[in-house]
């Protein structure tokens, strides 16, 4: 059938139509190719809005804007490191929990829990999913930015601190509750794909690897993570784009400071949550333009990520045969 | 050990005698469940050293859970059971105290599709080595090349050894998962249907291993085909709902079968 939907409709107008093979293909094939050409388009809109309106910033911050940290909004100079480095920094921080937890948990659920309970834990996590992030938010406020302050946080720095991310004064809204509240948004991601993955591979694999005289955790260690391997690696990378592009819950709990500290007892700022905070209040065109371009950023850095998380598992793939 | 008097003597004239001397593997009044469901009734039946006991019978019938209590495979799965002896080199495997993972390292196993691991040809070989020994990469590449050999494999895979087992024909990935079993040194092998899934040379080139491999293994192979049977065991057991029917040597059970049973199988009357 090829690319002109065209040329087969007026191939076709010549014939009596059967429905099967007629109009109602056609009429199909139409739409899906639409539907195809409409995502397409909206996704070079976006591009092209997002690089348009931007286009003042771009012009007079240039590359500065990627690696200066002033964000004044009344000298009209804007620099977006700060939120580059809060998104990733939180973003990371929260999948490196969260892929631990949920991989570790998915391995529980799906090769040791009993049956019943295994269910029952899977929808209780799943269901975390489902609770709408402004929620989040306000639990990270009045509950977890708390704890973190009086009891999480002074735990760290007794332990660890002397590391630079433990050191300085611990504020209640800051990076740490940010990526908490980050992880457990997307700990289900990761969790229940994880999970599905482990149960699809066929019992004859742990068969084979428990017949050789392992024990139970080397068959999983060994045999069926690697299996699972590339889903996984994918699951971990849907959640990263959750996390990258979480506005609302993290604007609650990260203390909003356009400043960068290697302390994650300080407060930081994402990009998401600048321009949800600071759109309304934008006054000037230049001030407008730069949020736009942050938000062309986080664009960027999904892609960037994602396109980095693709190779990776390509190579993982490649000397997969060997390792 | 306590032999109670069988209810069906006359066909079990072989297996009720004192374990004989060169049994591998001795079953003594095995019964198995499936939760409530009794998969096997009463077997007792001697695997002998360095032979090929094929296990007949139709869909249903015990054979391949036979296959799988004698390496304790169903301790995985709740709900079932074994009762009865089953003695390797005089233990009862099905007795307390017997651990199932070095259980496994002296009774090797292979399935009915390749199972190869997702890892290099070298890799899948070297892997249950690693689990029970520590040896030096001169042995272990030794040991590798040595399970390969007795797979009839290794003049086919010497030059790519670490290239990826998947891409290896299913007639290859089915020998490299003998060689994976062979390679911890097992001294039983048991085969669960292994050329159900392979094309008629590769099942060829397997029986021919099969062959091969009796020299040193104890080999119990499980399977559908009675042709198979007949070209690669020493004695055939038929099996019918759970019970041992007959056990005698391939050429005396297919050609002078002494059940009714037996013969009605054997001829295609039913199955």
């Amino acid at each position: 059938m090829g690319d002109g939907a065209t040329t087969t409709w007026a191939a076709g107008s010549g014939r009596v139509s059967r429905p099967e093979s007629g109009l109602a293909r056609h009429a199909f094939m139409l739409t899906v190719k639409a539907a195809t050409a409409i995502f397409a388009l909206i996704m070079a809109g976006l591009v092209l809005v997002l690089v348009s309106g931007s286009w003042a910033s771009l012009r007079h911050f240039g590359l500065r804007f990627l690696w200066t940290s002033r964000w004044d909004p009344v000298a009209n100079v804007f620099g977006g490191l700060p939120f580059i480095y809060g998104t990733v920094v939180s973003s990371l921080i929260a999948l490196l929990l969260a892929a631990s937890i949920g991989i570790l948990s998915a391995l529980f659920l799906a090769e040791f829990a009993p049956r019943r309970l295994s269910g029952l834990l899977g929808i209780l996590i799943e269901l975390l999913a489902a609770v709408p992030s402004v929620v989040f938010g306000l639990w990270g406020l009045f509950v977890l930015a708390p704890v973190v302050q009086r009891d999480i946080g002074p735990a760290l720095q007794a332990a660890f601190g002397f590391l630079p991310i433990f050191k300085g004064v611990i504020y209640g809204v800051n990076m740490l509750t940010a990526s908490l509240i980050l992880t457990l948004m997307i700990v289900p991601t990761v969790m229940s794909i994880s999970r599905d993955l482990i149960s699809g591979v066929p019992g004859r694999y742990r068969e084979a690897t428990l017949a050789l005289g392992s024990t139970r955790w080397e068959a999983v260690r060994y045999v069926v993570l690697p299996m699972v391997r590339p889903g996984v690696f994918g699951a971990c990378m849907l959640a990263l784009g959750r996390a990258l592009g979480e506005t609302i819950a993290v604007t609650m709990v990260i203390g909003n400071r356009p400043s960068i500290s290697a302390s994650l007892f300080a407060p930081g700022y994402t990009i998401a949550s600048a321009i949800a905070n600071e759109f309304t209040e934008a006054t000037s065109d230049l001030y407008i333009s730069a949020l736009i371009e942050l938000g062309l950023l986080l664009l960027v850095i999904s892609i960037l990520i994602n396109a980095a998380g693709r190779l990776f598992l390509a190579r993982l793939d490649r000397d997969g045969g060997r390792a | 050990m306590q032999i109670a008097p069988s209810t069906r003597n006359e066909t079990m004239l072989e297996t009720t005698a004192p374990t004989d001397a060169e049994a591998g593997v001795s079953v003594r009044h095995l019964n198995f469940f499936y939760g409530s469901n009794q998969a096997l009734r009463d077997v007792s039946v001697d695997f002998r050293a360095r032979e090929v006991t094929a296990l007949i019978g139709p869909s249903g019938c015990g054979k391949s859970t036979l296959l799988r209590v004698l390496n304790r495979m169903y301790d995985l799965y709740p709900g079932q059971r074994a009762e009865g002896e089953v003695l390797i080199d005089g233990r009862n495997i099905l007795g307390p105290g017997v651990d199932a993972t070095s259980l496994r390292r002296d009774v090797g196993m292979v399935f009915q599709k390749p199972t190869p691991f997702p890892k290099s040809i070298y890799e899948n070989v070297a892997f249950g080595i690693r689990l029970h020994e520590k040896l030096g990469r001169a042995e272990l590449d030794e040991r590798v090349r040595w399970a390969l050999s007795r797979a009839a494999l290794w003049d086919e895979v010497r030059d790519r050894l670490n290239a990826s087992a998947l891409g290896l024909s299913g007639g290859q990935q089915q020998r490299l998962c003998i060689a994976r079993s062979i390679a911890v040194r097992p001294e039983v092998l048991l085969l669960d249907e292994p050329t159900s899934a392979l094309d008629p040379i590769s099942t060829l080139k397997v029986e021919e291993l099969i062959d091969e491999l009796k020299a040193d293994f104890t080999i119990v192979i499980v399977t559908h085909n009675m042709q198979q049977a007949a070209r690669c065991a020493d004695r055939v057991a038929f099996f019918y709902l759970g019970e041992l029917v007959e056990i005698a040597s391939a050429e005396d059970l297919f050609t002078r079968p002494r059940e009714k049973r037996t013969q009605e199988y054997v001829t295609g009357r039913f199955s």
